[in-house]
C-alpha cells in the first residue's frame, strides 16, 4: 500500500489542489506532488464512468515546455529536437502532435513525451518525475538552436471519454472538428488554451493546457456538465493499462530500447536505417541494430487466467514449476472494463508470440497467463 | 449468543462457542477501495496467529489479511469468489472470510471490543 510517511510539507501542489480537496479527493504523494488518487466515487466507478461518459483528470504535475527556434523557423527547432529523439519531428505538420521518446547513449529511454507543432514553435509535454532532467537535457543540447521555455505557470487537464467532445464543444466551438493528435492554441470558455485531441485512457478526448490562474474556473465549468466526473490517479492507471499504454519508470526506462518496448510504430522510417535522416539520435547504433536484427526481449500484454491480479514485479516463468525466471511483470492490475486481470511485462522474443502460455509467481504460486494483444480494451480515438 | 471482537489490523471476529467467524471491517474495506479478488485459506489448514491467511485485492493494490488467532479453518465463504464486491457492500456480515476453530481462548484476550475498536479508528 502507499506510504503515508512522506513529508506532506515538501510536496508541491497543482493549481487545482484546493478543488481536489473540496471534491473529497484522497490526496497522496505522486512524483513530488500531492495528488488525488481517487474521489469519493472510488477507482472502479471513476474508471467505468470515463469509458461510458467523460472523466476529468488533473495532469498539471506534468512538464510543459516550449521550444522556440532562435531563427524563427519551427523547422530549425524540429531538426534540433531530432538530435535527442528517434522520431521524425520535421514531418509533424503545424497543428499536429506526435508521441516521442528521449533516448540515451545506450539506446534506453530517458522519458517519453508528446511533441506538437504550434506553427512558430514546438510544444512538449513530459512526465512529472522527469521534467527537471528533461529540461536540463534540452538546455544542454539544444540551446544553440532554441530557447527552452519552461511553462511552469500553466495547468494541464485531460477530458476523456465518449462525452468529452460534446462537453468541450460547449466551451470551444472548434473542438468537434479536431482529429486524434490535432493540437494547437484554442480559446476555451474565453480562456487562451492549448488543446490537443489525445490522452492516456484509450478513449477519445482532449488535453487542455490552461494558464494556472484560470485552471480552477475552467475545471469547474467542465465539471458543471453532469456527464463529467473528476477522476483520480488510480483510475488513470487502470485506464491506461487497459489501453496498453506505457507508464514511464515501470514499463519503459533507461534499460529498455523503443524496440524492446514494442514502440516501433512510434519511430518513423525516415529515422531508421536507409531513411532520409537515419540515426543521429542518442543510442542510434543500438536502437537501429534492434530494428535491423530484432531485440532479444519484448514488452508484451499478459492475460492471467482466473481473477487474481498479477502485479508489477511478479516474476515470469516458462513452466508451472522449476526453471529460472524468464522475465518480469512491469505493470499489472485488474481492468474494470475488461472485468479481468491484465498485465504487461518483458519476455524473451521467442516466448513473446500471441497465445504463448506462461506463468507468473504470485505469493509463492505459479499462476497461468497468456501473451495477449494490446490494447486490452479497444480504443476509440477519433481519427 | 455471539460476541464480536476486533483486531488493530481491522479484522472482526464473531465468537460463537469455540468457533470464530472472521472478516475485515467496514473501515478496512473503505480504506482498500473496490475489491476485485479475495484469496481465502484452504479448509482444513491450521493457521497460526499473525500469519498471512487471506489476500484482498482492490483495483489499486493487494493487502494481506493476517490470522487474528490460531486454529483450524473450518469453512470459507465461497460467495466471495463469485462476488468480491460483497466486501465493499457488506463487510461485517455477508462478506465473512472464513470460520476458524479457536485453538487457544487466551488469544482472544488481546482483542478489542466494539467501543475500543471505534476509538482505534477514530
Amino acid at each position: 500500500m502507499m506510504s503515508v510517511r512522506d513529508d506532506k510539507n515538501s510536496l508541491k501542489r497543482t493549481p487545482l489542489y484546493d478543488l481536489h480537496v473540496s471534491l473529497g479527493g484522497k490526496m497522496v504523494p505522486f512524483a513530488g506532488y500531492d495528488m488525488p488518487v481517487q474521489y469519493p466515487a472510488g477507482v472502479l466507478k471513476e474508471h467505468l464512468h470515463t469509458r461510458s461518459q467523460a472523466g476529468l483528470f488533473d495532469v498539471s504535475h506534468m512538464g510543459q515546455i516550449a521550444l522556440r527556434p532562435k531563427s524563427g523557423k519551427v523547422d530549425d527547432a524540429a531538426r534540433a529536437l531530432e538530435r535527442l529523439v528517434p522520431q521524425d519531428i520535421v514531418a509533424i505538420a503545424p497543428g499536429r502532435q506526435r508521441y516521442a521518446q528521449f533516448t540515451n547513449e545506450a539506446g534506453g529511454i530517458l522519458d517519453d513525451l508528446m511533441v506538437a507543432n504550434f506553427g512558430d514553435h514546438l510544444f512538449l509535454v513530459v512526465n512529472a518525475a522527469c521534467k527537471a532532467e528533461d529540461e536540463a537535457h534540452l538546455r544542454a543540447n539544444l540551446s544553440d538552436a532554441c530557447v527552452i521555455d519552461s511553462l511552469a505557470d500553466r495547468a494541464l487537464v485531460a477530458l476523456q471519454g465518449p462525452k468529452a467532445e460534446s462537453a468541450l464543444a460547449k466551451l470551444c466551438a472548434e473542438a468537434p472538428s479536431m482529429k486524434f493528435m490535432d493540437a494547437g492554441p484554442h480559446t476555451v470558455a474565453g480562456i487562451k488554451c492549448f488543446v490537443s485531441r489525445s490522452g492516456y485512457t484509450g478513449e477519445d478526448g482532449f488535453e487542455i493546457s490552461v494558464p494556472a490562474a484560470d485552471a480552477e474556473r475552467l475545471t469547474k465549468t467542465l465539471l458543471e456538465n453532469p456527464e463529467v466526473m473528476p477522476i483520480g490517479l488510480g483510475a488513470r492507471d487502470s485506464l491506461r493499462l487497459e489501453a496498453g499504454l506505457c507508464l514511464y519508470g515501470h514499463d519503459i526506462d533507461t534499460a529498455t530500447t523503443p524496440v524492446e518496448a514494442a514502440l516501433e510504430w512510434s519511430v518513423q522510417k525516415s529515422r531508421r536505417t536507409g531513411g532520409a535522416r537515419a540515426g543521429g539520435f542518442p543510442g542510434a547504433e543500438k536502437i537501429l541494430a534492434h530494428f535491423d536484427n530484432g531485440a532479444s526481449r519484448r514488452r508484451v500484454g499478459l492475460r492471467p487466467e482466473g481473477r487474481a491480479p498479477v502485479r508489477e514485479g511478479a516474476l515470469l516463468f516458462a513452466d508451472g514449476a522449476g526453471g529460472e525466471p524468464i522475465g518480469k511483470v512491469t505493470s499489472g492490475g485488474f481492468g474494470p472494463s475488461l472485468n479481468a486481470p491484465m498485465a504487461m511485462g518483458y519476455v524473451p522474443a521467442n516466448l513473446g508470440a500471441l497465445e504463448t502460455k506462461l506463468f507468473a509467481e504470485v505469493r509463492g504460486q505459479r499462476l497461468p497467463l497468456t501473451v495477449a494483444a494490446m490494447p486490452f480494451v479497444k480504443n476509440t480515438y477519433k481519427r | 449468543m455471539t460476541t464480536t471482537l476486533y483486531t488493530s489490523d481491522h479484522e472482526w471476529l464473531a465468537i460463537d462457542g469455540d468457533v470464530a467467524t472472521v472478516g475485515i471491517t467496514d473501515y478496512a474495506q473503505s480504506q482498500l477501495g473496490d475489491v476485485v479478488f479475495v484469496e481465502l485459506p484452504k479448509v482444513g489448514r491450521t493457521l497460526k496467529k499473525a500469519e498471512a491467511a487471506a489476500v484482498v485485492e482492490s483495483v489499486k493494490a493487494a493487502s494481506d489479511v493476517y490470522a487474528p488467532i490460531s486454529g483450524e479453518v473450518l469453512e470459507i465463504n465461497d460467495a466471495l469468489a463469485a462476488e468480491p464486491a460483497l466486501v465493499n457492500s457488506d463487510a461485517q456480515a455477508a462478506a465473512w472470510f472464513f470460520k476458524i476453530r479457536i485453538a487457544d481462548k487466551s488469544e482472544l484476550g488481546g482483542l478489542m471490543d466494539e467501543a475500543a475498536y471505534k476509538a482505534h479508528t477514530a
